[in-house]
């Protein structure tokens, strides 16, 4: 993954000023996406998963800002573009889904018509064509007799067909990228499974990237290549699936894949992480993760850890220092 | 014993509260906001004036005494013709224009505060009721908040007014028309607080500590006080510094239609229909100025109101 | 649909005849009607007569159920004050108080609703800044200050308009317009203004909150993701969104105008309903003021009704089942 990437993030740090602090949601971030990949983004609630994948559309709520960082899309910088320039990747080459079905479409306008209107957006087309293309992505998400609810309000579906709408919306343009927030949050347990594999197929065929942002390790399990556990605003570990899930290096990957319960094997008690993610107004000096790691040494506490490569994944973990004076001190 | 020893601790209790207010982001929000600081600064401006009237004003308007035709229409003291006996000018009856607006701002805040003040317990009081005990006693209460919803508070204020009118008897009409205007105004704005209230009172009902409550054999009704109050006080503010520009405005307008305050004792909307008659004689002071000072109270009210609303919204944090 | 229809007119049925009620009681128990309409030297026996006569001893229901019947045919009585029939008093001076209502309602609007989108829009903008401090000061001038200035600077100072009255007017079989002469129309400008003003203040603010809140929807961000035009976003989303709610609101402030006229009538002599509620209010004519109240609340009733038909057709959440719609629907 180098030059060839779709994707590259690199130092992105997010900013929120609030009226007592500044307070910083993203930290140095850097990743890539390379094409047709799936990264699969995971932590907890705040960990600032969200602000990243709202940054690199340009969409971050005010007063947020890019404090600092770049990012890169098919060679072309875009953190820094005009407001029009964006607005013309956003939805033709980078798509997004994101968590809430029924608030995501707008209640007043049949989804025929808020089809018809990203269609013709993103590419010049008589309304018939536009007509015809939007029936198509309906049948390709899933929505059975796509013809007859081409007319039909986003109140008259479930929550799952929503979501597919949602998802036929984000294709409209045909994207390169497609950032999905918590795609499957809101959604019903049977109907997630649904949802992730219509994402799946559709982005194999199209051969769409995906940056899939979730708290649940079970759906990136399924669906990602490649993984990233974000802590605090920074990334713990990023590595290929298989590694980071079955031989997780950082100290909180460990304990998130100790508390997933597993149907198979002997029933253990699940690993529990004491304590709880830092707010970000309290974030501690060092590793961000030491006062609730077991592993935590002299270093930790006061040297924050960048990605260290252990392997095929990386780990901003002081265990990981190439320098053995570095361990267990 | 237990009195002696609780007052100490109350005062103490108590100046603690007002040092975490002081901290606290409502405070910090407030020194932050130029216009709210100055809004409140005319606000108190004004009230001071009101309370400390008679010691302010130059004359007493309404001692008929010190009053004399000769000083009638005398025109604001930077005008020709003016002293400065009579800073804004004196009306038709020889009144002291400024000295008026004084002791007419006195019954304007009076009514006004007094009506909102009826407006919010009685508007509480349903609200807590209707929440509570829900049933038919909250249908029949929230029926009839809204059909009074559907009509101006001027129209229920002028609508009362009448009623007290018939059945106040001739002679007591003029020494009773403030307590009147107090019950026209306050019966039209408790609608707002009961809704808010009523809502607050049906989430914590339903909450388990209630329940627990009637099972120790504590009153429901008085823990509820003490845990829906706090969380509604907040709305229930807002509404009232909004609804007591809406008050004060009401008032004047009442006065103003020769069914409010009557001009032996104006309020500041008296004061303006009285000074309406002389426009067209060119004596416009008797009118603008308490014009003016009704327009700058109403102002610092919503001012202050909308800093409150601002401040107190979760939201916009 | 139906269904939804004829619960409202009940709703509204409802209303009117909590209102017919309370000018009932207005009618026969605030003051002794007797005593309002004879003499001090009639005798007791005579009143007895009267009273008789008038059906006053029958029992309530009964006379409740005559006073509703007749106000239903729009018969109040003779006006305590004027002698007249208060139905002839009232159809008089309708038109006067209807026009000015709809006037000062179309002039708030159309410059009301712009002006709430824009300083929506376009938040930072020192205009936006400046129209918001000055609807603040809008709604602080309580509507009588508002009309007197207005006359000291166009009429004493001026000397370009009428102060006073409803200037020439034409009739058309029973209705009186002003609308059709110079003078009418020069007489109508600023106590339109005037009922007005408060209304675009309030419509300012209020289509301003509520376009603030949409923009901070979910389906807005939805919509901006997918790379939609400002113009499409602002104006094909937001603004339709914005607009239903406020629909609603506003047909409640435009029955509150009839009522506002109140006071722009009081201090411009204008010969309308509401100079002539005040006047009874002040006189205790209870027929007239009975008989406003019952005429203001089947206006009201009907404009919320209106209103209420036009949410239906404008939300499409409403057209299935009322409970579905939450949110702005419920």
């Amino acid at each position: 993954m180098g030059a060839g990437a779709l994707l590259r993030v690199e130092h992105l740090r997010v900013e929120f000023p609030t009226r007592r602090a500044r307070l910083v949601a993203v930290d140095d971030v850097s990743f890539e996406i390379g094409e047709g990949e799936v990264l699969g983004v995971v932590g907890e609630s705040g960990a600032g998963k969200s602000v990243t994948g709202a940054a690199i559309i340009g969409l971050i709520d005010p007063p947020g800002r890019i404090a600092a960082g770049r990012i890169v899309f098919a060679g072309e910088r875009i953190d820094d573009l005009p407001a029009e320039r964006l607005r013309r990747i956003r939805g033709k080459r980078i798509g997004t889904i994101f968590q809430d079905p029924l608030t995501s479409l707008n209640p007043l306008y049949s989804i025929g018509r808020q089809l018809v209107e990203t269609i013709a957006t993103h590419g010049a087309m008589s309304p018939r064509q536009a007509r015809a293309r939007a029936i198509e992505l309906l049948a390709e998400v899933g929505i059975p007799a796509p013809a007859e609810r081409f007319d039909h309000y986003p109140h008259q579906f479930s929550g799952g067909m929503r979501q597919r709408v949602v998802i036929a919306l984000a294709l409209c343009g045909n994207p390169q990228l497609i950032i999905a927030d918590e795609p499957t949050t809101a959604l019903d347990v049977s109907i997630q499974a649904q949802i992730i594999a219509v994402l799946k197929k559709l982005c194999r065929d199209h051969g769409t990237a995906v940056m899939l942002i979730t708290h649940d390790i079970g759906v990136i399990a399924e669906t990602a290549d490649r993984v990233a556990v974000m802590y605090a605003g920074r990334i713990a570990e990023i590595g290929p699936l298989r590694d980071v899930v079955k031989q997780p290096r950082h100290p909180y990957t460990v304990g998130l894949m100790g508390s997933i319960p597993s149907l198979s094997g002997a029933t253990e008690r699940l690993a529990q992480i004491d304590g709880t993610m830092p707010r970000l107004n309290e974030i501690p000096q060092g590793c961000a993760f030491h006062p609730r790691c077991a592993r935590a040494f002299a270093r930790c506490r006061a040297e924050r850890p960048e990605l260290i490569a252990d392997g095929p994944s990386q780990a901003a973990c002081w265990l990981y220092a190439p320098a053995a004076a570095g361990r267990h001190g | 014993m237990a009195e002696a020893g609780a007052r100490p601790r109350e005062a103490g209790r108590l100046a603690a509260a007002l040092a975490r207010l002081w901290d606290s982001d409502l405070a910090w929000s407030f020194r932050r906001s130029r216009v709210a600081m100055a809004a409140a600064a005319v606000m108190l401006a004004i009230v001071a004036g009101a309370v400390f009237a008679p010691w302010l004003a130059p004359h007493d308007p309404f001692d008929l005494a010190s009053v004399s035709l000769l000083d009638a229409r005398n025109p604001p003291a930077w005008i020709v013709g003016g002293s400065w006996d009579y800073p804004l000018g004196s009306d038709n009856l020889g009144r002291d224009v400024f000295s008026t607006i004084l002791y007419g701002s006195r019954i304007s805040l009076w009514v006004g505060f007094a009506s909102i003040v009826l407006a919010m317990v009685l508007g509480v009081g349903l609200g807590l009721v209707s929440g509570y005990v829900g049933g038919a006693t909250d249908a029949v209460i929230m029926r009839i908040a809204e059909i009074q919803l559907s009509f101006p508070a001027i129209l229920i204020a002028l609508l009362v007014d009448g009623v007290m009118r018939g059945i106040v008897p001739r002679g007591l009409q003029d020494s009773l028309a403030e307590d009147v205007l107090i019950l026209s105004i306050g019966l039209s704005f408790w609608v707002q607080y009961a809704r808010t209230v009523r809502g607050s009172t049906m989430v914590e009902r339903g909450k388990e500590y209630v329940q627990a409550a009637r099972v120790i054999g504590r009153h429901p009704l008085a823990i509820m006080l003490r845990h829906v109050l706090p969380n509604v006080m907040g709305p229930v503010l807002v509404i009232a510094t909004i609804n007591l520009a809406l008050a004060i405005i009401t008032e004047a307008t009442l006065s103003f239609l020769g069914v409010g305050v009557p001009p032996t004792q104006p309020s500041l909307g008296t004061l303006i229909r009285i000074g309406n008659d002389f426009l067209f004689s060119g004596e416009w002071w008797i009118t603008i100025f308490p014009g003016l000072a009704l327009v700058l109270l109403v102002l610092s009210v919503n001012l202050l109101g909308d800093w409150l609303r601002d401040a107190l919204n979760p939201r916009l944090r | 649909m139906i269904a939804f229809v004829l619960r409202r007119l009940l709703q509204s049925l409802l209303v009117i005849l909590v209102v017919a009620l309370v000018a009932f009681g207005l009618f026969r128990y605030v003051g002794d009607p007797i005593n309002n309409m004879v003499g001090q030297d009639t005798s007791e026996v005579d009143r007895a007569a009267l009273r008789q006569r008038l059906g006053l001893d029958d029992p309530v229901l009964v006379q409740f159920a005559r006073f509703a019947g007749n106000a239903a045919r729009g018969e109040f009585g003779l006006s305590f004050r004027q002698g007249r029939k208060v139905s002839t008093l009232i159809a008089e001076r309708l038109p006067a108080t209807l026009e000015l209502s709809f006037v000062a309602a179309l002039l708030a609007l159309v410059v009301g609703v712009p002006m709430g989108v824009y300083t929506g829009l376009n938040r930072e903008r020192l205009s936006s800044k400046l129209f918001l401090a000055l609807s603040l000061v809008g709604i602080s001038l309580p509507t009588f200050l508002i009309g007197i200035l207005l006359i000291l600077v166009f009429s004493v100072l001026l000397g370009w308009l009428p102060a006073y009255g409803r200037g020439e007017v034409v009739r058309l079989g029973w209705w009186t317009t002003g609308l059709l002469t110079r003078s009418g129309l020069e007489s109508l400008i600023m106590p339109a203004i005037t009922l007005g003003l408060f209304q675009m203040t309030l419509i300012v603010r209020l289509v301003r909150a509520e376009m603030l809140e949409v923009l901070r929807t979910d389906y807005i961000k939805f919509a901006r993701a997918r790379g939609l035009s400002n113009r499409a976003v602002n104006f094909g989303h937001a603004l339709k969104n914005t607009l239903v709610p406020v629909i609603t609101i506003t047909g409640l402030q435009l029955g509150s105008i009839i009522a506002f006229s109140i006071i722009t009538e009081s201090v411009f002599q204008w010969p309308g309903m509401g100079l002539l509620f005040v006047q009874a209010v002040a006189f205790v004519d209870i027929p007239v003021m009975a008989a406003y109240l019952v005429l203001v609340a089947v206006l009201f009733v009907a404009i919320n009704l209106i209103v209420d038909l036009l949410y239906y057709v404008v939300d499409p959440r409403l057209r299935l089942d009322r409970t579905i719609a939450g949110g702005h629907g419920g």
